[in-house]
């Protein structure tokens, strides 16, 4: 019994105290914290995939009563991909806050944050992964008021009242699920669970409480401006690491505790909810003149993706919306991290700005452009392996309108991925050396991009964690 | 058993009615007075849950659960009031600036 | 690690990595970015002939990587996948000197240089694919880094065309990939294996197998400019003349139609597709491409587009020699492959050089230009006799094997439609020849500036291709040219 996966909750936890404690040179605290947790993120992923699932008893107490940290296939890549990505985003928030109060804020916040997302990533409880939520939930909030105007305040406010609106859902169908099944382990309730009114109701509560956190259509309307009105570095976690939080809960649970469920009327109702995401909010996107809103809209649409797995059901599926996630996580800190370089650069995100200042960057505007050839889900990046993986299960199960919708995502993710790429090449009076992006800032967005395409090139290590389920060994 | 109908009963009512009033209120202290209210109501299904035990004593899981959940929403509220707080004086710092803007209520 | 596992990587690579490397060359750095240029297409070459020189020692090479579940990534070189992988080695290397004289002194090159080799490995990629999923990645990659080259110049119908070429390119991809992803879904895997893997399951799933092949044909057929899908192929036309010959000699079309190939001979089988009955279709469709191409040709003013119409047309041979069912016209088909190639090569290099020396664009304006320019007009008759089939240029064989193997499959009346092709692609590139050499100058033309008539640099690679063209003709007895390796193919896939 091993105690990594504790240690990937408390060395964040740890960093955030200590760099409350150091006030002004947190840096240092982030970056050793960073290392340190993804250097354990990254060993008890090697761990999970030599020998299976890893377990740790909290205090030696077992469930029911104990808490049980539970780390399989899925959980480990997840802690590592969204850990590096978490890492390298923060990093650019270093050269977009001047050092003072509100960078080490944003630094306390951060690593509470993460270590939220981890303990929701170990967690076996549905009460422990509540309580993550909230942690997530109420560090993004502080995130996102981090920004410099009135507007950032109102976005954090709404996003707040949005996110325990939806934990109220979570909340009230865990309480059916205890109700039937007295435990409140996540395997344990999935065993005992019988098919019925109480299961279909409590997951119905779960289920909308859980998309309208995600932004599932149509509850998606209060998240672009949320994403857009946040400071970079913010948006760059929420839309890439963050946001997949509530996900994240919905694809454990349906998998362990709900799997009977998945059969019914709720699964296709969810399914119809993400094809229109897909559609509806890809359609939206084309009609963004900002680029920070273009890219909240087209991650709504991602969202879909991954949602597109509930009524699908495979595990193939499944690992598909694993592969959506960690691959948009990517994908998405690349982009609001290279948006936000350009617009410290050029004044604004517009994109019909884009010409002259793509021209005096171009490095930063490849991670740009690596990022939206993910968000079509082309090769050599690693949306185009999710997006195979999700045709294939589609097909395979059957149910082949769902390979439609993910293929027509695709089209329309092209029309406005080239309406933002063909900007590079329209050209324009070269601007002075005050159009330059910030240095830092351009290398994370390359190295975001690095990671979107390494998960592309190389897949079958990431693949056959995240294949790897409860329980089995390699 | 008829108590545990009550408290249950209620639970679902205020849940329902906190949650309708939740989604239509277009202030954000409405809007928080409601997610309070309907908390609440979630704490009392719980509580209501709490009956089902052998021995006949009360099952003291749901207790823990209610008070973590009491101590979760209560920090969200606090969040909400602050930022509503902060929200409202930026408003009128921007009001006074520019004297010709008009008195704004949140959405 | 050996040779028989690396090789076709390592192939791949010589483009890859020298066109990541010179993305980040400062642009001012000519010499060097020259060098790598230059210096990874011959090392391609070499690399290809060392493959070359195995395969006929009866050596297998493969590089095998995990990718997704069913489906590995392969990199392997069998005779059709050879064949690609030489006209494509030997045309860049004509293309990267040409290109590197036609750009000189224009911005971006850094830029330009950098997706060309990118294009190349993507090519590379595609003819070394060794099952559909692997294809599919690098005709992928393919549609996005051509891109780039088509709205290189900025303009606003450089951006125009870009626009048309990515909603068709785009479009048929998802087609494409539908149609990969049913296969898969029917059969298990995509794994290219001679004779076809699909013929077994024909009892059960022939509807979805029909469904299949119309929509991997649909996807191929956009870049293989197959009427109706052939639309962006004259309007790409605007981007400069080494993107224009590599373009529609090598990379894009000719992907389409090594694509088709594949689908034909390695996924269903040529036996089993006749059975389905799709390649009455195909073939049809292949004949409406080749008149329809050869007739807009006729109403084209502009040099570039009239060449973009006759290689709509021209690309539609190879589909037709593939989906006629016969041995010969197998051969006829996939011989094209090379003999289009060199000879449009050699048709847009011209192209470029009237452009570049003379101004000259409109076909008209060609009138007497021969006396300026003789040894590119020379090139150009070669290349124009070899579209018509005028022996001893290349496409006359191909002419020849495509009839032959027509009539052998009872299918005569694609004779007609070869003959009428030909007839067509004299009207409109005889007099083309016949003005430039016997007219009187319509418009007035600039003296030589350099010692040859134009840039070596731009004439060495045209008189190469175009001697190529002869050759690939002339000596085709030989088991070691482009026909002679036509033939083995076709026995190996047509193993009944």
């Amino acid at each position: 019994m091993s105690a990594w996966p504790a240690w990937t909750v408390v060395i964040p936890l740890v960093g955030a105290f200590a760099s409350w404690l150091v006030g002004r040179k947190s840096a240092f605290v982030a970056i050793a914290s960073a290392l340190a947790t993804v250097g354990v993120t990254v060993v008890l992923a090697l761990e999970v995939h030599a020998r299976g699932t890893v377990l740790h008893r909290v205090g030696g107490w077992g469930a029911p009563l104990g808490i049980e940290l539970r780390v399989d296939g899925p959980a480990a890549l997840l802690l590592v991909v969204l850990g590096i990505v978490t890492a390298l985003t923060s990093a650019s928030a270093v050269a977009h806050f001047p050092m003072g109060r509100r960078r080490s804020t944003f630094i306390t916040l951060w690593l509470i944050a993460w270590a939220g997302l981890n303990a929701l990533l170990v967690s076996a409880d549905l009460f422990n992964l509540y309580v993550a939520l909230e942690l997530i939930t109420l560090t993004s909030v502080g995130l996102i008021s981090l920004g410099p105007s009135r507007e950032s305040i109102r976005a954090a406010l709404q996003y707040l009242l949005v996110a325990i609106l939806g934990s109220l859902g979570y909340l009230l169908g865990v309480a059916l699920v205890y109700g039937e099944c007295a435990t409140l382990d996540v395997a344990l309730a999935g065993e005992r669970l019988a098919r019925g009114t109480v299961s279909s109701a409590a997951f119905a509560l779960v289920a909308a409480g859980l998309s309208l956190k995600s932004g599932l259509f149509p509850l998606h309307a209060w998240l672009p401006s949320a994403y857009a009105n946040a400071p970079s570095p913010a948006a760059a976690l929420l839309s890439g690491v963050l946001g997949k939080a509530a996900f994240v809960v919905l694809y454990r649970i349906t998998g362990e505790t709900f799997p009977l469920v998945l059969d019914a009327a709720p699964a296709q109702i969810v399914g119809v909810q993400a094809g229109a995401a897909i559609v509806w909010c890809s359609l939206l996107a084309l009609r963004q003149r900002r680029l920070k809103m273009l890219i909240a809209y087209s991650s709504l649409a991602q969202i879909g993706y991954m949602f597109l797995a509930i009524p699908i059901g495979t595990p193939l599926a499944r690992a598909g919306a694993l592969y959506i996630a960690i691959s948009h996580a990517a994908a998405s800190a690349a982009i609001f991290t290279a948006t936000g370089a350009l617009e410290r650069a050029s004044g604004n995100d517009s994109i019909d700005a884009l010409p002259g200042v793509a021209q005096r960057n171009p490095l930063t505007f490849f991670s740009l452009a690596i990022g939206g050839v993910n968000l079509m889900g082309l090769p050599p990046t690693g949306g185009f392996i999710a997006k195979w993986l999700l045709v294939r299960a589609a097909l395979e199960s059957g149910q082949w309108w769902w390979a439609v919708v993910v293929l027509v995502g695709g089209l329309i993710a092209a029309a406005y991925v080239f309406r933002v790429l063909r900007e590079a090449f329209v050209p324009a009076v070269p601007l002075p050396a005050t159009a330059d992006a910030p240095q830092l800032a351009e290398v994370v967005s390359l190295l975001l991009a690095a990671v979107s395409l390494l998960l592309g090139v190389s897949p079958s290590w990431p693949l056959s964690l995240a294949m790897q389920s409860l329980g089995e060994g390699p | 058993m008829s108590q545990w109908i009550l408290y249950a009963a209620s639970a679902a009512a205020t849940v329902a009615i906190a949650g309708v009033g939740a989604f239509v209120a277009v202030e954000p202290v409405r809007r928080l007075l409601s997610i309070n209210i309907a908390y609440s109501g979630v704490f009392m299904a719980f509580v209501a849950l709490a009956r089902r035990t052998t021995s006949g004593e009360a099952d003291p899981v749901p207790h823990a659960l209610v008070l973590t959940g009491i101590v979760v929403s209560v920090s969200s509220t606090a969040l909400a009031l602050s930022l509503t707080r902060r929200l409202v004086r930026a408003t009128e710092r921007s009001g006074r600036d520019s004297s010709s803007s008009p008195d704004e209520r949140e959405a | 690690m050996s040779l028989e596992t690396t090789l076709p990587l390592l192939v791949l690579l010589t483009s890859l990595v020298p066109g990541v490397v010179i993305f980040f060359l400062p642009e001012k750095r000519h010499g060097i970015r020259t060098l790598l240029n230059v210096g990874a297409a011959v090392a391609k070459l070499g690399l290809t002939a060392v493959m070359a020189a195995g395969i006929a020692a009866g050596h297998r090479y493969e590089t095998r990587f995990r990718f997704v579940p069913s489906a590995d990534l392969v990199l392997r070189s069998d005779s059709w996948a050879l064949m690609f992988v030489v006209l494509s080695a030997m045309l860049w290397l004509a293309t990267t000197i040409y290109a590197v004289g036609y750009l000189e002194g224009s911005p971006e090159r850094s830029r330009f240089f950098g997706f060309f080799s990118l294009c190349v490995a993507s090519t590379m990629g595609i003819a070394l694919a060794g099952n559909l999923v692997t294809f599919f990645v690098f005709y992928e990659m393919l549609t996005v880094t051509t891109y780039p080259l088509v709205v290189h110049r900025g303009t606003r119908e450089a951006l125009h065309a870009g626009d048309v070429y990515l909603r068709y390119t785009i479009a048929g991809g998802v087609l494409l990939l539908a149609g990969i992803a049913l296969v898969y879904a029917l059969a298990g895997h995509g794994d290219f294996t001679e004779g076809g893997f699909l013929a077994p399951l024909g009892e059960r799933h022939r509807t979805p197998l029909i469904v299949a092949f119309a929509l991997l044909v649909a996807g191929l057929a956009v870049k293989a400019a197959i009427v109706p899908f052939h639309r962006w192929l004259p309007i790409a036309m605007v981007a400069p003349a080494p993107v224009s010959a590599l373009l529609h000699a090598v990379a894009v079309v000719k992907a389409g139609a090594f694509g088709i190939t594949r689908v034909l001979y390695d996924v269903f089988g040529l036996h089993f597709a006749r059975d389905l009955g799709v390649t009455g279709f195909l073939a049809i469709a292949a004949a409406v491409t080749i008149i329809y191409g050869s007739c807009a040709a006729l109403w084209q003013s502009d040099l570039k587009r009239r060449l973009a119409y006759s290689t709509v047309s021209q690309i539609s041979y190879i589909v037709l020699g593939m989906a006629v069912y016969g041995a010969l016209s197998t051969i006829g088909g996939s011989v094209h492959l090379v003999h289009q190639g060199l000879m449009k090569v050699t048709l847009f290099f011209c192209a470029g050089n009237l452009a570049e020396e003379l101004g000259v664009h409109d076909v008209h304006d060609l009138r007497g230009v021969a006396r300026r320019m003789p040894l590119t007009m020379a090139a150009f008759t070669i290349g124009a006799l070899g579209m018509i089939g005028i022996p001893p240029v290349a496409g006359f064989v191909t002419k020849w094997y495509l009839g032959i193997g027509a009539l052998e499959a009872g299918e005569g009346w694609c004779v007609v439609v070869l003959l009428a092709s030909s007839l067509l692609n004299a009207a409109y590139f005889l007099p083309i020849v016949y003005d430039a050499w016997f007219a009187e100058p319509r418009i007035v033309f600039r003296d030589r500036v350099a010692s040859a008539e134009v840039r070596l640099s731009l004439l060495l690679p045209t008189l190469a291709t175009a001697a190529l063209s002869i050759g690939a003709g002339a000596l085709a007895g030989f088991s070691w040219s482009p026909l002679g390796w036509a033939k083995r193919i076709a026995s190996q896939e047509l193993r009944p």
